[in-house]
């Protein structure tokens, strides 16, 4: 609570900032068009002018809010030009990607951690598949996938889920082996066999560690789902609108597009912090 | 069939192969093989699944393939790598962790910034950046300082919120310490906290090596001169050269891992008091 008046300072400031951006980059074409109709522009008018433009460089924080109102509230959910549209198609996108990417991060982490073979054969090359720009591979992915008749959601959920795996594997591992010997000595006192042991000692011990890969990845499933959309030919998807409205112009609704997926980034964030903290309280974890 | 048949003794062969270096003692070299081996391993079986089942190169060329086309179109893909990766995206991946750098050392002399800027700086981190793409491809043009910007943007937040992290990684017992020194706080950044905050700025700084390459990549999607990675790579697709598409990816991959190992080996070098380090040798 301490932090509450610094960060609406902060924000309040780059809403400042912002204003004055739009000022200073939409000025240029507002002076342009005064100059055609031949009239000079007084400071007021210029402000208004440059918070008002129909496509300018920078809009203004209350033409994206108007915009996002139009596209969400006043059209029908169903209706291609909703955002609301939009966002469910990449929302299932993510969805689907980001459980597909937290069930082989698990299924690998359990492997790593059970078989030596895996732990020093697989771990370095799910790190390395980190540092290649997989980001690249998605026109590829989505195109080879199409011609094999594979086409709408599993594509953009397949990006998604490399993307989502690695945080997954890497905080799954750790989780893993997190039980200390002790624990584990008692575990053979009491004679417990090696899947009890997995599942009363090492799976409790790694949720912590789970919902905090689980944070990470499923912010990184959404960028995925969003950069599977661009290469498919913009058809829908905030992903979509992005490309349509930088073909267009359009930077109201690119701003719009935009707003609406750090919503939806915020929110997948908090609705996984709810259930940690739910699930780590019944376990007495937290 | 025979092809299939290779493709499958590949397989059993790497499996056994790492079973058995397993068994041994973990010397360097065995730690060094066992990945290598399941990666070669893994290229044997594409290959003769490649060409048992007769797949089309427009869905999948054999690796085979693909570095016959490396070899051959060596030309294009340096010309790629270097208005890609020199212009765009290492411009931009010094220019943004520079400037990430001296403000979190900024921001750290003010506890209320800090306050107000972290949790600020965690949400943007969190956030698809990528999106920025198209916005400052219409602001910066369709040249590499469109690119540069981009990488700037999305290298920044993860890279402020790791070092101001780390600046404040000290305990009170080493800022005690030097307050007994009458170390000014000049003196003491320079120090104690720097020092202290390096494992965490190299942790941002590998975070930033990926995302500095998918910016760059990403951002030729929307609009870019008829040279770079992410436009051969958009246009290749187009026209069914999956190969080409393939060389550029491993190109890709060769500068993510190298760049990568680089900043490793700079810990290495920098941190070689860390814990972390020094287990290993």
């Amino acid at each position: 609570m301490r932090s509450v008046v610094p960060v609406l300072t902060v924000v309040g400031a780059i809403f400042v900032l912002w204003y004055l951006a739009a000022i200073w980059l939409n000025a240029p074409w507002a002076y342009d068009k005064a100059g055609r109709a031949g009239v000079t522009l007084s400071a007021s008018e210029l402000v208004a002018d440059t918070w008002a433009q129909e496509k300018p460089k920078l809009p203004a924080p209350h033409q994206v809010v108007t915009e996002i109102w139009n596209t969400t509230v006043e059209k029908k959910i169903t209706s291609k030009r909703s955002l609301i549209y939009h966002s469910w198609i990449t929302l299932s996108a993510t969805l689907l990607g980001f459980a597909l990417g937290t069930g082989l991060g698990i299924l690998l982490a359990v492997g790593i951690v059970y078989n030596r073979v895996m732990d020093r054969s697989v771990m370095p090359w799910v790190i390395t598949s980190q540092t290649i720009p997989i980001l690249a591979l998605a026109p590829m992915i989505i195109v080879v996938l199409n011609a094999v008749g594979i086409s709408g959601l599993l594509p953009k959920a397949m990006i998604s889920m490399y993307l989502s795996f690695f945080p997954v594997v890497v905080g799954m591992v750790k989780g893993l082996r997190s039980p200390e010997v002790m624990q584990l000595d008692q575990m053979r006192t009491w004679n417990a066999s090696s899947s009890q042991t997995f599942w009363r000692l090492r799976l409790p011990a790694s949720m912590p560690f789970l919902f905090a890969s689980l944070k990470v990845g499923v912010a990184a499933s959404l960028v995925g789902a969003i950069v599977g959309e661009l290469p498919t030919g913009a058809v829908a998807g905030l992903g979509a609108r992005l490309l349509a409205g930088s073909y267009y112009g359009q930077t109201i609704q690119i701003w719009s597009a935009l707003i609406m997926a750090a919503a939806l980034a915020a929110l997948l964030v908090a609705v996984i912090g709810v259930i940690q903290r739910a699930t780590l309280k019944r376990m007495g974890m937290a | 069939m025979g092809w299939v048949v290779f493709a499958l003794a590949a397989w059993a062969f790497g499996w056994l192969l790492n079973v058995w270096l397993s068994r041994q003692p973990a010397t360097p070299l065995v730690r060094l093989a066992m990945p290598v081996i399941f990666g070669l391993t893994l290229i044997a079986i594409w290959e003769g699944v490649v060409r048992g089942f007769d797949i089309s190169a427009v869905l999948l060329p054999a690796p085979s393939a693909i570095a016959a086309r490396f070899v051959v179109s060596t030309a294009i893909l340096w010309e790629d790598f270097v208005q890609t990766v020199i212009k765009g995206a290492l411009t931009g991946y010094v220019m943004g962790c520079g400037a990430a750098f001296l403000t979190a050392i900024l921001i750290d002399r003010f506890d209320f910034l800090r306050r107000g800027l972290m949790p600020v700086g965690n949400f943007v981190a969190a956030l698809p950046i990528v999106g920025m793409a198209p916005i400052l491809v219409m602001w910066f043009g369709f040249d590499w300082q469109s690119k540069a910007a981009v990488v700037v943007v999305m290298v920044f937040f993860p890279m402020l919120v790791n070092t101001v992290q780390g600046l404040q990684a000290t305990h009170a017992m080493q800022r005690d310490l030097m307050q007994t020194y009458a170390a000014s706080p000049v003196q003491t950044l320079l120090k104690l906290r720097l020092p202290m905050a390096m494992p965490f700025v190299f942790n941002g700084l590998k975070i930033a090596t990926t995302l500095a390459l998918i910016g760059a990549i990403v951002a030729e999607f929307f609009g870019s001169p008829i040279r770079g990675m992410g436009f051969r790579i958009s246009v290749s697709v187009g026209q069914l050269a999956l190969d080409l598409v393939w060389a550029e990816i491993v190109v890709a991959a060769l500068v993510g891992s190298a760049a990568y190992g680089g900043v490793a080996l700079i810990e290495r070098a920098v941190t070689f008091w860390h814990p972390s380090q020094r287990s290993r040798s």
